[in-house]
């Protein structure tokens, strides 16, 4: 038996009109943890559903080659009954059935054919639960969980199946830090049980924490593959991107002008739980800044900005001062005619209409700009979309690309696209590079850097710490709905960002 | 020369690549008409026959065109068509009952239909109740109310007036005049201008887009290729047209659907309304955060529906020339059905105009050439039954590729 439990050898996927992968050879050493890192587009997706079976065997070339034996999957199902588990970027929980019908969902435990055995059910359900960690009531519901949570969960569902190799696809996307590092700790106690790990991630300093093994994707070719010792951060991003990256965070020193946004006592409720969750918030945004906005996740940030801009909560008290005028904002298109506009965390669900194309994503929240009497001038549409498409430099094959087809970076930049069209004096980007490549997220920041020189007031809210600490000139801290602490640009670091993050204890 | 040549083979390409749901269904009505003309020894594709098929297909057209918009928005009206009939009841009333004159009679059937449909919209709108169970509850609600209007009993309208009838009856039934009188089989006169001015029109308008696409920059496809797609459609317009030329003359139910088609398809394609709903379809959290008024929004649009599903009830009951209690009977059904077939996705965010009535054609030309050939009944409602489905699994299996 070889030492490695899995190899991909020359694996070459084709799409119509592009190469995805080209002789691509992968192999994992039994019971390592083994990153694999490229920039969105690299082909890591395709390579891993090649090896999920959501690419059918005979549509690719090359072999996969599990234990020795060469495999030929013709479903997903298959790819699991084999041993491996896909935990995707986008989690595949049923937010209204419990922790115990998620994890055995598609393979009930029954008494008699069909009739579900809840008691063992429940047993076994404590059971994996305790190998990832958790210590939770198995009847509690997916959706009253955190994110954190909920991503151990879908490993524990992974382990009731015996999967001896567990593939995760951005497991930390979308975790706190404390829950990331709660993550990599189960990751390695997983390990020491023997089970085999394949590690996508952008978060190249969890990769290097993490890893032994490190395999670099570029352009559907793999660019080297290497133990972690002999690698470093510098050096993935060089392999990933296939050139120097000098300057991660492309931050300029600029002059703070007047304030342009003022927010006084700013309290909003949670619709429907009630809560407060944002407690009496005051703070200041001025032209040609960008302001960080900084804390754990569920600290209230996104919150924060989604009540400021008139769509989230019921608002308990506070003002807003826009350019020293006090504002009502009662519903979006307030806000957006005010000049203010929001890149939300989500961009597939709160950014873009998926099913339209590049153009009319771009022109959706500024069409009354191109139209006379309600109707479009579609001319102009095309016009200013493609300028947008260029100014940023979004990859499309055209404008009436659909954008559920564009990489996640992309994407990305039609949402910033569509923002930009509507002249904004103040922009919330909150979560702006979250799940996008190395390459396009320095583009990203380019672009804050330009709009900063523009005269907009740029408000970042980011849950990486780097990012944070890389971009803002300064940074405000968010804990519990309350703001914990204020940091210039020359005073930050990672520790006192996590210090006021956790409540300054 | 070689990069020109594929450049316009992309283009030709990408265009084609967009309408191919329009062009498969077109093919299927063409394969459908032809399979009737073989099994109904060609009575099927007589000018006499297509003429009456158009004009069944009127009254489902209309509600077609009001629901793709209400399903490209992520809702569904269950209730047309027995709003369709209570607008009809109502319209019948008017004229037999309180002696209305017929504009008074119609606008005051539009305004009942608007009012209606904003009842809806409120519901929907404002109070965040699923567009289903609403229009479910008026479903039945109006089906009462039919009953209770006209009593429970056929209202024919040679009860009203002579004159009101005569000229009320001509909405569903009637012609375009003719200055010289002709018979059934020869050139209708002022049809046939008019279904000329319709292509001039057509090809006026086509050449000034093109025009503004060159003075903005843009890809336009070389004028030869421009010229034989404009000859093309206008032969496939001018077609249809002739049929209808040589039979009785263009009906006025025609004229009114071919009509609200070009106003609805430019409110579709041209619109920050139109635009706006499909973008509230496809996603609706994202059409919220855009700026986008939803709720004023779906309340225009089921305002909207009301006044087509009451337009729709006027020509029922000028075709039927009396009100009767089971008037649009499964109507929505047809409606929906016509969406759908047409490439209107009930997940919302897809759907086009054009599409549903060529779906209304394909529902119509079912009726229409199952009862050529006495078939059963209990036929033609499977079968009717077995095509929906068919034409849905043949999208969703395009989709899939």
């Amino acid at each position: 038996m070889s030492d490695f439990i899995l190899e991909m050898k020359e694996i070459t996927k084709e799409f119509p009109g592009v190469k995805a992968l080209e002789n691509v050879t992968f192999q994992v050493k039994r019971g390592e943890i083994h990153a694999l890192v490229g920039e969105n587009g690299a082909g890591k997706s395709t390579l891993m559903k090649i090896l999920s079976g959501l690419h059918v065997h005979g549509t690719y070339s090359g072999d996969v080659i599990l234990n020795g034996n060469i495999q030929a999957f013709n479903s997903p199902r298959d790819s699991e009954k084999a041993g491996i588990a896909i935990i995707y970027q986008e989690l595949a929980l049923v937010k209204y059935m419990t922790i115990a019908e998620n994890i055995y969902l598609g393979d009930e435990i029954c008494k008699a054919k069909g009739v579900i055995n809840w008691d063992k059910t429940f047993r076994e359900t404590v059971r994996v639960l305790k190998e990832v960690g958790l210590s939770m009531n198995p009847a509690a519901r997916i959706l009253d969980l955190g994110m954190g949570s909920q991503q151990l969960i879908e490993i524990a569902k992974a382990l009731s199946k015996d999967a001896q190799i567990l593939i995760l696809d951005e497991p930390t996307s979308a975790l706190t830090e404390t829950e990331s590092e709660n993550l990599l700790k189960i990751l390695r106690s997983l390990k020491q049980k023997g089970v085999t790990c394949i590690y996508i991630s952008h978060r190249l300093n969890e990769v290097m924490a993490i890893a032994d093994h490190i395999t670099v994707l570029r352009d559907g070719k793999t660019i080297c593959s290497e133990p972690r010792s002999q690698m470093t951060e510098q050096k993935m991003i060089s392999h990933m991107v296939g050139r120097d990256l000098t300057m991660m965070y492309p931050w300029k020193k600029t002059e703070a002008g007047d304030t342009v946004l003022e927010v006084k006592d700013w309290t909003v409720k949670d619709p429907v739980t009630g809560d407060v969750v944002c407690d009496n918030i005051s703070f200041k945004a001025n032209k040609g800044e960008i302001l960080g906005i900084a804390g754990l996740i569920g600290a209230g940030r996104t919150e924060l900005v989604m009540s400021l801009f008139g769509v989230y909560g019921k608002k308990v008290s506070g003002e807003v001062y826009l350019n020293g005028e006090k504002k009502d904002f009662n519903a979006s298109y307030d806000a957006i005619r005010e000049g203010i506009s929001l890149v939300s965390e989500d961009r597939k669900r709160y950014g873009l209409v998926l099913g339209m194309d590049v153009k009319e994503n771009s022109t959706l929240a500024s069409l009354e700009k191109i139209s006379k009497f309600g109707v479009i001038n579609k001319n102009e549409e095309i016009k200013l979309s493609d300028r947008y498409v260029k100014e940023l430099r979004t990859k499309t094959p055209s404008l009436e690309q659909r954008v559920k087809n564009l990489s996640g970076g992309n994407q990305q930049k039609v949402v910033i696209a569509k923002w930009l069209l509507t002249k904004p004096k103040v922009l919330f980007l909150d979560e702006p590079t979250r799940g996008i490549d190395v390459g396009a997220k320095v583009e990203i920041y380019n672009i804050m850097n330009d709009l900063v020189d523009q005269g907009v007031c740029v408000i970042m809210i980011s849950s990486e710490l780097p990012e944070i600490l890389g971009m803002s000139d300064r940074i405000i801290v968010v804990h519990e709905g309350k703001i914990s602490g204020s940091i210039m640009r020359e005073d930050a670091s990672e520790e006192k960002v996590m210090y006021y993050a956790t409540g300054g204890k | 020369m070689d990069k020109v040549q594929s450049r316009i083979k992309d283009l030709i390409f990408s265009s084609i690549k967009v309408n191919i749901k329009q062009y498969s269904m077109f093919i299927a009505l063409i394969a459908i008409w032809l399979i009737f003309t073989f099994l109904t020894d060609n009575i099927f594709l007589t000018p006499r026959n297509l003429s009456n098929l158009f004009v069944q297909t009127v009254f489902t057209a209309i509600l077609a065109i009001g629901m793709v918009l209400i399903i490209v928005t992520g809702h569904i009206d269950l209730s047309s068509g027995s709003v369709l009939g209570f607008c009809g009841a109502v319209c019948a009333m008017l004229m037999i009952r309180f002696g209305w004159g017929v504009p008074a009679a119609v606008a005051g059937t539009l305004v009942v239909g608007l009012a209606i449909g904003a009842w809806h919209g409120f519901w929907v709108a404002y109070r965040h109740v699923p567009a289903f169970i609403v229009t479910l509850t008026s479903m039945l609600a109006f089906r009462g109310l039919i009953i209770g209007i006209t009593g429970g009993q056929t209202q024919g309208l040679e009860m009203a007036t002579e004159k009101v009838a005569h000229s009320f009856k001509i909405i569903g039934q009637g012609y375009l005049p003719m200055i010289h009188e002709v018979n059934e089989g020869q050139i209708h006169d002022i049809s046939l201008y008019v279904a000329i001015g319709i292509i001039l029109i057509f090809i006026i308008l086509n050449l000034k887009k093109r025009a503004s696409r060159i003075k903005y920059g843009f890809n336009v496809l070389p004028m030869y290729l421009e010229i034989t797609k404009l000859v093309f459609i206008s032969g496939i317009i001018g077609v249809f047209a002739t049929i209808m030329v040589i039979y009785l003359g263009i009906p006025w139910s025609i004229v009114l659907v071919l009509v609200l088609t070009v106003i609805f398809s430019f409110v579709a394609n041209n619109t920050t309304f139109g635009r706006h709903l499909y973008a509230i379809g496809g996603n609706a959290e994202a059409a919220k955060l855009s700026g986008i008024n939803i709720p004023r929004k779906t309340m225009i649009l089921f305002m909207i529906m009301g006044v087509m599903t009451s337009i729709s009830g006027i020509v029922y009951t000028s075709r039927l020339n009396a009100a009767t209690v089971s008037a649009g009977q499964n109507a929505e059904m047809d409606a929906i059905a016509s969406a759908v077939i047409g490439g209107t996705s009930l997940m919302g965010g897809e759907g086009t105009i054009f599409g549903a009535i060529i779906g209304a054609l394909v529902m119509a030309s079912l009726d229409n050439g199952m009862s050529l050939m006495n078939l059963d009944i209990t036929f033609q409602y499977v079968i009717k039954g077995l095509i929906l489905l068919l034409a849905v699994w043949v999208d969703m299996a395009q989709k899939k590729k």
